[in-house]
Formats: C-alpha cells, sequence, structure tokens
C-alpha cells in the first residue's frame, strides 16, 4: 500500500517535465534514424552476412529507442546517489519503510514515467516511416504479449542491477565513476550499442547467459521475431533467475552496507 | 593570453585536487568511446566495408572526429555549460567585469577530463594510420591535420551555437545534443553512408562532411584534386552566423535575475 502511494508520487512527479520529454524525443528520433541509416548501409553491404534481417534490426532499433527509460542502465535515479552523498540516507533510515523496496520502487516509477512520455511519439512516427526503415507490427498477438512479460522482467533486471550500483556509494562517496564505467560498459553488454547477434560468437554466448543479455536483448529479440521457441522459453527462464539473484544479492550487500554506514557531519 | 594561460593552469590545480574523481571522469570517457570503437570493430569482424569504406579508413575518420570533438570541449566546455551560467548568475557577473565577455566564459571551464577521449583518439590513430595503406606525403599529412584542427573550430562554433539559443530559452536544449553528440557519434562512419539527404544537410546547413568526408576522400585516394583536401577551410565559414547570432542573444540578454 505504502509502496503503491510512493509509486504513483515519483510517477506523477516524473510526469511533470513533458516540455523536456519533447525536447528529448527529438533527439532521439534523430538518433535512432541515424542507426537505422547506419544498418542500411551495412546491409546493403553484404546482406548474408548479417545476423538478423534487416526487418529485425529496424524494429530493435526504434522498440530500443522507444523504452530507452526502461533499457538503459545509465538512467540512474539520481536522487538517490544525492541521498547517499549528502547524507539524506538518515532521514530515510528513521522511516518506517524497507530501504531496497523504497529505492526500488522509485526507480521503477520513475523508469516507467519517463518511457510512457516516450514512448507513443515515436512509436507512431516508426510506424508509419516509409517501408525498409518502418517500424513493423509482430504478426500474433501472442508476441506482443510475451514482449510485454519479458519487457517487465528486464525492467526488474535493471532496476536491481542499478540498485548494486546505488549501493556501492555507500563505499565510495564519490560514486561517478562507478556510475559511468559500470554503465558504459553495462550497456553496451547489454546491446545498447549494437544488438547482441552481431557480438563474436564466444562473447556472445557468454553474455547471454550473463544478467545483460536479461536486460533490453529480451524483449527486443521477443519483438523483432529474432527469438522464438525454446530459445525464447529459456532466455525469459533466465530473465526470472537473474531477478531473483539481483535482488537477494542487493539486499544482503544493503544490509551490510547499512549496518557499517557512517553519516557525514550533522 | 597570460591571462588566460594562468586561468589554465588554475583550472588544472583544482581539478588535480580530486585525483580520484579525475581518474575515473577520464577513464569513464575513454570507456565510452571504447565501447563506440568496440561495436565498429564487432562490425567489421562480419563485413568487409560500408558504403565503400574499409575498416581503417572508418577508424580513421572515427578518430578525426572523436579528436577534434574532444578538443573542443576541453577548450569551449565553458559554452557548453553556459546555460547553467545564465540559470546562476554567473553570467552578469561576467559582465561586469572589464575583459571581454567571451574570453570570461572561455576561461570558466577547461575539462581535462576530456583528454580520455582524445587519448582514445589518438590510440585508434597509431593503430590505423600505418594500415591505412596511404602514402604519406605532406599534403595528406596538411590533410589529417586539417581535419582535426577545423573539426575543432567547427565544434566549439556548434557549442557557441547552443550558447547562442541558451540566451532565449535559458534551459539547455536537448536537440542541439543531436549536431554535437551527434556529430561525434554518428561521425564515427563517412556521412555518405547515411544517404543522401543527411550528406546534403551536413554539407550545406551543418558542414560537418566538410570536416570529414569530403577530406577523407582525398585522404585515402579516393580523389586526386587538393581542393578535396581543403575543404575543412572552407567549414570554418560556420563560425560567422554562429558569432553573429551569439551577438544577437548578448544584446537581447536579459538577466534571470538572481
Amino acid at each position: 500500500m505504502m509502496y503503491r502511494a510512493l509509486f504513483r508520487i515519483r510517477f506523477t512527479n516524473s510526469l511533470q517535465y513533458r516540455a523536456a520529454a519533447l525536447a528529448g524525443l527529438t533527439t532521439q528520433f534523430a538518433w535512432g534514424f541515424m542507426y537505422v541509416l547506419a544498418f542500411a548501409a551495412f546491409y546493403r553491404s553484404n546482406p548474408a552476412a548479417f545476423p538478423m534481417t534487416f526487418q529485425q534490426t529496424v524494429s530493435y532499433i526504434w522498440m530500443q529507442q522507444a523504452f530507452i527509460a526502461i533499457f538503459f542502465i545509465w538512467m540512474y535515479d539520481n536522487s538517490i546517489f544525492e541521498a547517499i552523498e549528502s547524507g539524506q540516507i538518515s532521514y530515510e533510515l528513521v522511516r518506517p519503510m524497507d530501504l531496497y523496496n523504497r529505492w526500488f520502487t522509485m526507480t521503477t516509477a520513475n523508469r516507467l514515467s519517463r518511457a510512457v512520455l516516450r514512448c507513443l511519439p515515436i512509436l507512431i512516427v516508426a510506424f508509419v516511416l516509409p517501408e525498409p526503415y518502418r517500424l513493423v507490427f509482430p504478426g500474433e498477438w501472442a508476441r506482443l504479449g510475451l514482449f510485454v512479460l519479458s519487457m517487465v522482467l528486464s525492467l526488474g533486471v535493471v532496476v536491481s542491477f542499478s540498485m548494486l550500483i546505488y549501493i556501492s556509494a555507500f563505499s565510495t562517496i564519490n560514486s561517478i565513476g562507478t556510475r559511468i564505467v559500470v554503465g558504459v560498459a553495462g550497456d553496451f553488454l547489454a546491446g545498447g550499442y549494437i544488438p547482441i547477434p552481431f557480438f563474436p560468437d564466444a562473447l556472445r554466448i557468454a553474455v547471454e547467459l550473463s544478467p545483460f543479455g536479461a536486460m533490453q536483448n529480451m524483449p527486443l529479440l521477443i519483438y523483432s521475431g529474432y527469438l522464438t521457441g525454446s530459445a525464447l522459453a529459456r532466455g525469459m527462464l533466465l530473465q526470472v533467475f537473474w531477478v531473483v539473484i539481483l535482488v537477494c544479492v542487493g539486499r544482503v550487500l544493503l544490509n551490510r552496507a547499512l549496518k557499517r554506514v557512517v553519516v557525514q557531519g550533522g | 593570453m597570460r591571462l588566460y594561460i594562468k586561468y589554465f593552469s588554475v583550472h588544472i590545480k583544482s581539478q588535480m585536487q580530486y585525483k580520484t574523481s579525475f581518474f575515473f571522469t577520464t577513464t569513464g570517457q575513454f570507456l565510452v568511446a571504447f565501447a563506440t570503437f568496440l561495436s565498429i570493430h564487432f562490425l567489421f569482424d562480419r563485413f568487409d566495408s560500408v558504403g565503400g569504406f574499409y575498416y581503417e579508413e572508418v577508424l580513421i575518420c572515427f578518430s578525426v572526429m572523436i579528436m577534434a570533438f574532444s578538443i573542443s570541449e576541453l577548450i569551449g566546455r565553458g559554452f557548453d555549460r553556459f546555460p547553467m551560467l545564465l540559470g546562476n548568475g554567473g553570467f552578469d557577473r561576467a559582465l561586469v567585469r572589464p575583459r571581454n565577455v567571451v574570453f570570461q566564459v572561455l576561461a570558466s571551464q577547461v575539462e581535462f577530463s576530456r583528454l580520455g577521449r582524445f587519448v582514445q583518439a589518438v590510440a585508434i590513430l597509431v593503430y590505423a594510420l600505418p594500415r591505412s595503406g596511404i602514402d604519406w606525403t605532406w599534403d595528406k599529412i596538411l590533410t589529417l591535420t586539417l581535419m582535426i584542427t577545423c573539426g575543432s573550430v567547427l565544434f566549439f562554433g556548434l557549442f557557441v551555437l547552443y550558447a547562442a539559443f541558451s540566451f532565449f530559452t535559458i534551459e539547455g536544449l536537448e536537440f542541439m545534443n543531436i549536431l554535437t553528440d551527434g556529430g561525434r557519434e554518428h561521425g564515427r562512419l563517412p556521412f555518405s553512408v547515411y544517404g543522401e539527404g543527411v550528406l546534403k544537410f551536413l554539407t550545406y546547413v551543418v558542414p560537418l562532411a566538410l570536416i570529414q568526408y569530403y577530406p577523407l576522400l582525398y585522404l585515402v585516394g579516393r580523389e586526386e584534386s587538393i581542393l578535396y583536401a581543403l575543404t575543412p577551410v572552407l567549414a570554418l565559414a560556420f563560425l560567422l552566423p554562429c558569432w553573429g547570432f551569439f551577438r544577437f542573444g548578448l544584446r537581447h540578454y536579459k538577466s534571470t535575475g538572481s
């Protein structure tokens, strides 16, 4: 109940920044389009070397841009870092709420609201673009359902993973370095720069088993129709596995960190 | 100039006070560029060429762009952070000082962590240059130098333009990122790759292709005419409207009054 209220507050709070969202939209749209054009050029140079079909790649890119706030690790909730670094955390500790749940809810709400603001306009434009660059609707409703389910799971993985980074801020004081380094490396491995099927085989297989492969990779490949059958089932099970593991590890680490926390100054 | 060097050394000293923080941000900058490099590398594992350009040629293109960008960001960070300067009233203080305003904005920020990106660019260039099969005569060296220097001037112009816009909006405008950050990121491939429309836009409107695609053609020997080598100089003309617009904005400046 408490967490639902918190979720609502954070959600409506972020919805206020509509102008920023609009400006962000134009940028994102242009970026997506440049990516699509670049992949089109690679496709023309050698269609046989493409691990996915071109249409699948296009769908991947547009859906990625539309739900960027859900998928990318670097879209942190900066207020949490500030709370830890400024010592505000002491107020959080006296609240009768579980800190892990509280931050988890805040981050989820934050990411969801940003995604809600941004996805529709991008999706609409991407659906009406001329042919090869167009986002296509997946043929069956079942696939769309699996996509939504997998996206929820990937939100879980991304949020529980970023919880680990928030917790690491307890021991570093200045977390900006960790934030950037882990964010960039993680988003690269998750397929944020180029889709994982484009990776060399050895790396691809390793990444698919890691938590990074359970992030944007899964829902995007399901939507585009690249993943089907047993590979799809296995991937989604891995997503569930990683959410559980990451949440457990996060809780343990947070409890350890809170035992040792020293609030500097008053 | 002496004063600028003084400011410069003060910035070095102050940023070196936080060594770990400096180290991590620099590493972060390096990693961002490295991730982009890796994605190019993985793609060229599968493909021989893109739009008629080979791996080493694309790497030259990529490193020139990030080098130009990192130089202009190192020096011109003040303009990149300009909306903040307007928002907190810092610009009003600059206006009453008996020094050139542009100079003060320039000197207000020097961002050394951008060296991380620069180092990455140098490393890639060192790798790609000997392997590119280019015969390094003086004219090719000149071309490369022009690409980098004029490129950083052009990016600097874009930062000034960005700052000029914020005279009217106070907030930073995210859409300008398409030109600055976008120019850097998507400039990893020669702009012709993105098709005619994009190339025309980047030739006649925002002349990023003049410091990248055209001189690259000369550099790798696709075009023989020396005119292609000199196109980066043309791009310098872009500074005029940027500068003009900044002056225009300055005349219409109303303080945020804080």
